[in-house]
């Protein structure tokens, strides 16, 4: 009797640390967020205030030195160089996964997922470079420099290819080996199982990863930076240059001085918006899918 | 040593280090189970609070021992203040390093923010030195601009492009969109793809000064930040025109980086042309003080400006001023 109470205590001990830890843990993120917003908009309040929002979106052209802060061309292009990214991972990343879950042999598939995890842990100065180097002048013969939305969404794509593949591959798994046998009992083929039964089982998590590569190729750097070609102007055609918001960070703020500096924060703040909203309506389809 | 670790060796070509963001793998029911099990562990814990305390006390080992009587040459000690030129910064990190080694009493904090700042911040009293990549205007007459080194912007062009030398009126050209094609100065039919750098780079001002363009005027194909960009997508582009610090581009062209140096106002594009000032687009590297009465400022910037440091000047791709 007073061993088994014991134990329950001690049990209790240990289930109340863990709690402790847990919420403690889920507190410091969400703070961070919050703080890391509000460290922006305080940032940004200067700017703002003295410029207002319109003209951000009004005025001729961005040439922050000489009073013109136009952010539409760098919103438009930090969405489609996302956007191009996102086309070519997603039908790569969701395929490599498939292929991996149902098709590749044991010994090839573990391979291949600890090539996908390697393809993931290259840092992205190191994309950068090779598209710089390698990637740039190939598609320098399609016109132009070379450094454009096509290189920039190329390489980002395979940047998140990864983010895809695994979060996919781990969607795929976690559907019940049931309702794959089901399948198989009703003589559906293996490509119809997968189709009709495993995707459809999978989606919520498929595309919870897209959208993780979603915020990660639109908060994506150094990469872009060196292969879009950083000009800011309405990008007319793919292989035109273009300036995202993170690279307009970059680029300007070792060299920006009061409220140059406030301006780009501004522009931070329109990326964290642009991600949030992105975040919310992909929530917002997954619920009406429900 | 806090100065150190903020600024990679100039020659890096990233100067903003983006962490690859970790793939979250989703966790299993499985895993979470093993994981629970991980943390009521107890020896997880003792290892987890040994791992904190270790990190903790970790900088404690880098710290100097302050307290042990050294013997230094000069008897300096104290703590200078430098702000100013992210160009400058760089350099005067490692001689400010040199420094402190020589004279373990001092120690040196380097912080940038553009020339604009470190002039701002000499005259409030917040640096006691300020950094500035151009000589000093008429209104900063008030301070003092002493030269520590100098640093040419040349004109950068593919290797295999013909075209031997650009004049005034075709880099205006050039850059404001009116010539777009190499067979307008002499070159093959070949599209010219701008390459400027973006907006606040001194070597930027350097070159607008120089041809007297107009910021807003450009029109350019790429936008650069550093020279190492630059230098990158001149290589990888056969059209392309750019503009680069000299000593930057001597050293890659010599290690075999497919660019050349165009001559500016027929004078060649070297860092001996910039020293001996026959070069036209060049700027002085400053520090700016407003006085030397502090023997620690005087005793720095004289350090700064003496033969010991040229190894360091030349390291960056600068060139050394000769007394």
């Amino acid at each position: 009797m007073t061993k088994w109470s014991l134990s329950t205590l001690s049990r209790l001990k240990s289930d109340w640390l863990f709690t402790v830890v847990t919420r403690s843990s889920a507190c410091v993120a969400a703070a961070i967020v919050f703080l890391v917003v509000a460290f922006l908009i305080s940032e940004s309040i200067p700017a703002i205030r003295q410029i207002g929002v319109g003209r951000f979106i009004t005025d001729a052209s961005w040439h922050p030195l000489s009073d013109q802060f136009n952010l539409t061309p760098m919103i438009v292009a930090s969405l489609t160089i996302t956007l191009g990214a996102i086309l070519i991972a997603a039908p790569l990343g969701i395929s490599a996964a498939i292929y991996c879950q149902f098709y590749a042999p044991t010994a090839i598939a573990v391979w291949y997922r600890r090539l996908i995890e390697l393809l993931s842990g290259i840092p992205s100065v190191v994309f950068g470079l090779w598209g710089l180097v390698v990637l740039a002048p190939i598609v320098a013969r399609l016109g132009g420099s070379g450094q454009s939305i096509l290189t920039a969404s190329l390489v980002l794509g395979l940047m998140i290819l990864p983010t895809v593949a695994l979060t996919t591959q781990a969607a795929l798994r976690s559907v019940p080996g049931e309702w794959l046998a089901g399948g198989a009992a009703l003589g559906f083929c293996r490509s119809s199982t997968i189709r009709r039964i495993a995707l459809p089982a999978a989606r919520r998590g498929i595309l919870g990863g897209l959208l993780l590569a979603l915020a990660r190729a639109m908060g994506e750097t150094m990469a872009v930076l060196m292969l879009a070609g950083n000009v800011v102007e309405m990008p007319d055609s793919i292989v035109a240059p273009a300036r995202t918001l993170t690279a307009n960070i970059a680029l300007e703020m070792g060299y920006a001085t009061a409220g140059h500096r406030s301006v780009l924060f501004v522009s931070g703040l329109f990326l964290i918006a642009i991600v949030a909203v992105s975040v919310s309506l992909a929530g917002f389809g997954g619920a009406v899918d429900e | 040593m806090l100065a150190r670790a903020l600024y990679p060796p100039k020659n890096h070509l990233i100067h903003h280090p983006t962490t690859p963001v970790g793939i979250e793998t989703p966790v299993g029911i499985e895993s979470i189970g093993a994981s629970c099990r991980l943390i009521l562990n107890a020896s997880f814990w003792v290892r987890l609070c040994a791992g904190v305390i270790a990190v903790t006390l970790m900088p404690g080992c880098h710290t100097r021992s302050d307290g042990a009587a050294e013997i230094t040459s000069s008897g300096l000690s104290g703590r200078l203040t430098v702000t100013g030129s992210s160009t400058l910064a760089p350099l005067v990190v490692e001689i400010a390093k040199r420094f402190e080694q020589l004279n373990p009493g001092v120690r040196i904090d380097v912080q940038t923010g553009g020339t604009g700042k470190g002039i701002a911040d000499v005259r409030s009293g917040v640096a006691d030195i300020g950094m500035a990549s151009r000589p000093l205007k008429g209104n900063e007459t008030d301070l003092n601009a002493y030269k520590i080194a100098a640093d040419g912007v040349s004109l950068i062009v593919h290797e295999s492009n013909p075209v031997q030398e650009l004049t005034q009126r075709q880099v205006v050209g050039i850059y404001t969109g009116k010539i777009d094609n190499w067979l307008q100065c002499g070159g093959r039919d070949q599209s010219i793809q701008v390459v400027h750098k973006a907006e606040g780079r001194a070597t930027l001002e350097v070159f607008l000064k120089h041809f007297q363009i107009d910021n807003p005027d450009v029109k350019a194909d790429v936008i650069v930040g550093d020279n190492q960009h630059g230098i990158k997508t001149v290589a990888g582009a056969v059209g392309a025109l750019g503009y680069v610090s000299i000593g930057t581009a001597e050293v890659e062209a010599a290690t075999g980086t497919p660019i050349r140096l165009l001559p500016v106002g027929g004078i060649a594009a070297t860092t001996a042309k910039v020293a001996s000032g026959e070069f036209p687009m060049s700027r002085p590297l400053n520090l700016v003080t407003i006085d030397l009465a502090n023997p620690l400022v005087r005793t720095f910037v004289e350090f700064c400006q003496s033969e010991e440091v040229h190894d360091q000047v030349v390291a960056q791709y600068f060139v050394p001023i000769k007394k």
